[in-house]
């Protein structure tokens, strides 16, 4: 078995105990952003891979950690969802539904383990789907030629455009925006400067971590001095922890079917975590006989949606390892890492340099059972740090954040320019502009750019080359589709909206 | 009448506008190909144009901005920000994150003697965090006074 040869050797650098500090680190990390509303998964890799960069990790001890916290973000969320019914990220907006009415009955004990077990399986079910599909993947990609890599990168804009977000011209344009950002600094193949104005700075382009954390992070304090801390409620009290085995076995059938509708959409280019728990959880109340109490404190409606996010987070790593293309927001963010590190994502990837997929993959495997045996044992610790008020965590975040691109790059100009898209980010997010195409497009833009261009001087610069392999027009195809179908489909799909928050729990 | 969505509109062409003058100044040198270094930029240019212009024909329901205090509020913020990222160099970590984190504490939480115990606090510890624990090349103090 190849695989498992090769996860023995993941295994054997995973548990050397360096290796295994980093990835409790990691969680511990993961878990905190995660349950922190406002700081999701993107929010907290983008913060900390210049960090972790300045701190000399070598590649793979910070894709360790680093994936470690995603991870760990995405068990996180789910506990400000039940607890104080405000998603702690937007993959965990489901698991609100059903969540918050359980800890309204007092069962938040309940609802936290049994959403971490599903977690756990989602998670667990994913990493495995992960091992056995991206080799495969990884075998179809050595058959692309710049070609269908330029249909690959469209199919990503579209169906990113097209399923997550709710307006197609605003979702094109943020992609339009990051493309042309892209574009700044010196021209690869011609050597010549664009954009740059005469300004030193950009010869060498934008820097993607300056934008992803001026995107997320800075723009993040600007929203939040504006709703005045109003989503920080906090002072929640749990009882005692016991695990309720019989709801573990009732849930166990919704747990497997959001793990496999969540694997699904997390490996679609495109579509990312809060697709895969919304499916799961549509999926699992139009399956019920007892569609009624969804929406009431049913334990299935917590299990399915958590499983879905995790399993989703874990398959977006199969696009983004094997083909270089994320899948959502944080895999793009996970992309920013990996090419942070100088470790180009793709086929090669996997025969090159095997002992950087064997020993992430390990790893995620690891830091799965670590967050198990944290998030239900000691789920109480993360509840207490829940309580850590705004006015000190807010602007530690945004300390943080100056601290590692200035650590990273030591310029003022890049610091200014992340303040810059800071505010960008508040404008577009005011305007209900997506800002991960944006990101998308910053990371693509200059290998979008080069592949096109390859295609053409393979064709010698005849422009139906793009569509003549039947990859490439399968492509085409289902990019358009992606684009356009969610139009017709959006009538059908509508989110249920959040259950009414009781205000005299928010008052402080 | 609907603005938020037709003014970023109007500014998305100008600018965009100004990326095709600018992409059409781009040098080719002896070595190109037959794409060249400006026909990629043109194309996304003319996405942002295309895209503006659904955006102003057919914008969604206006957002709430803020206005008056709110908006002085969101631009001393800014002040901030901007003014820390020219003042780390100079004059260290220690001095700008304290007074940066104690007002951004002040604009989140009110209560001016508790953002500032808040502000002194984080800039300590985050020192104590990245240069102590995490050995982070950061200078705490403005530079010949140590550290």
């Amino acid at each position: 078995m190849d695989i498992l040869s090769n996860l023995a050797m993941g295994l054997s650098i995973a548990l050397s105990p360096y290796t295994l500090v980093l990835a409790i680190v990691g969680c511990f990390v993961g878990t905190i952003i995660g349950a922190l509303p406002g700081l999701g998964p993107s929010n907290g890799v983008a913060l900390l891979i210049p960090i972790s960069f300045s701190l000399g990790l070598d590649a793979i001890s910070a894709l360790v950690l680093l994936t470690s916290v995603y991870y760990g973000a995405m068990y996180g969320g789910r506990i400000s969802s039940i607890l104080l019914n405000i998603p702690g990220d937007e993959p965990a907006m489901m698991t609100t539904l059903d969540g918050y009415p359980m800890a309204r009955q007092g069962m938040a004990g309940e609802a936290l383990v049994v959403s971490g077990v599903a977690s756990f399986v989602g998670a667990f079910l994913a990493t495995v789907g992960l091992m056995v599909f991206a080799p495969y993947l990884a075998r179809v990609a050595y058959q692309f030629g710049p070609a269908e890599y330029f249909a690959l990168y469209m199919l990503a804009f579209c169906t990113l455009g097209g399923i997550g977000s709710s307006n197609q011209a605003k979702a094109a344009l943020a992609a339009a925006i990051g493309l042309a950002i892209a574009m700044i600094g010196l021209d690869k193949t011609t050597g010549m400067p664009r954009f740059t104005f005469g300004e030193l700075h950009l010869m060498d382009g934008v820097d993607f971590l300056v934008a992803i954390v001026g995107l997320f992070a800075v723009a993040e304090i600007f929203h939040f001095i504006e709703s005045h801390g109003r989503d920080s409620a906090i002072g929640v009290k749990l009882g005692k922890i016991l695990v309720p085995w019989k709801m573990l076995r009732q849930t166990s059938g919704a747990m497997l079917r959001g793990s496999g509708i969540g694997f699904i959409a997390g490996v679609l280019p495109g579509a990312g975590a809060s697709l895969g728990s919304f499916l799961a959880y549509m999926g699992e109340k139009s399956a019920a006989s007892d569609k009624d109490s969804f929406g009431r404190g049913n334990p299935r409606g917590v299990a399915a949606p958590e499983a879905g996010n995790n399993a989703a987070a874990g398959g977006a790593l199969v696009p983004m390892l094997t083909l270089g293309v994320p899948g959502s927001g944080t895999t793009a963010v996970l992309l920013a890492l990996l090419l942070t590190l100088n470790i180009t994502p793709g086929p090669l990837l996997f025969t090159e340099r095997p002992e950087v997929v064997w020993s992430l993959i390990a790893s995620l495997l690891v830091a799965n059972v670590v967050l198990l045996l944290m998030n239900v044992p000691m789920v109480k610790v993360f509840v207490k740090i829940l309580s850590v008020p705004a006015w000190v965590l807010l602007p530690g975040v945004t300390m943080i954040a100056f601290v590692g691109i200035y650590s990273l790059t030591g310029s003022s100009f890049d610091m200014l320019m992340m303040v810059g898209f800071g505010v960008l980010g508040y404008v577009m997010r005011k305007l209900d502009i997506p800002t991960v195409p944006v990101i998308l497009g910053i990371l693509l833009g200059n290998s979008m750019e080069d592949n096109l261009r390859r295609a053409m001087v393979l064709s010698d610069g005849d422009w139906t080359y793009l569509f003549s392999s039947p990859i490439a027009l399968g492509l085409w195809i289902a990019a358009i589709m992606g684009f356009v179908a969610p139009i017709f489909l959006r009538r059908f799909l509508k989110k249920p909206p959040l259950p009414a928050t009781d205000p005299t729990l928010n008052e402080d | 009448m609907i603005r938020g969505d037709r003014i970023f509109g109007v500014c998305m062409i100008v600018l965009a506008l100004g990326y095709i003058l600018s992409a059409s100044g781009i040098q080719t040198s002896f070595m190109s190909d037959p794409v060249g270094p400006r026909a990629f930029p043109y194309m996304v240019a003319g996405v942002v144009i295309l895209t503006s212009v659904v955006m102003i024909l057919r914008p969604d329901p206006d957002q709430e901005w803020p206005a008056g205090p709110m908006l002085g509020q969101l631009a001393i913020a800014l002040a901030v920000l901007a003014g820390y990222a020219k003042a780390i160099s100079p004059l260290g970590f220690l001095i700008p994150t304290a007074i940066a984190a104690g007002v951004l504490s002040w604009q989140i939480g009110g209560r001016p003697v508790r953002a500032a115990i808040a502000g002194i606090g984080l800039s300590v510890g985050l020192f104590v965090l990245f240069r102590v624990i995490l050995g982070l090349g950061l200078r705490g103090l403005p530079s010949g006074m140590g550290f």
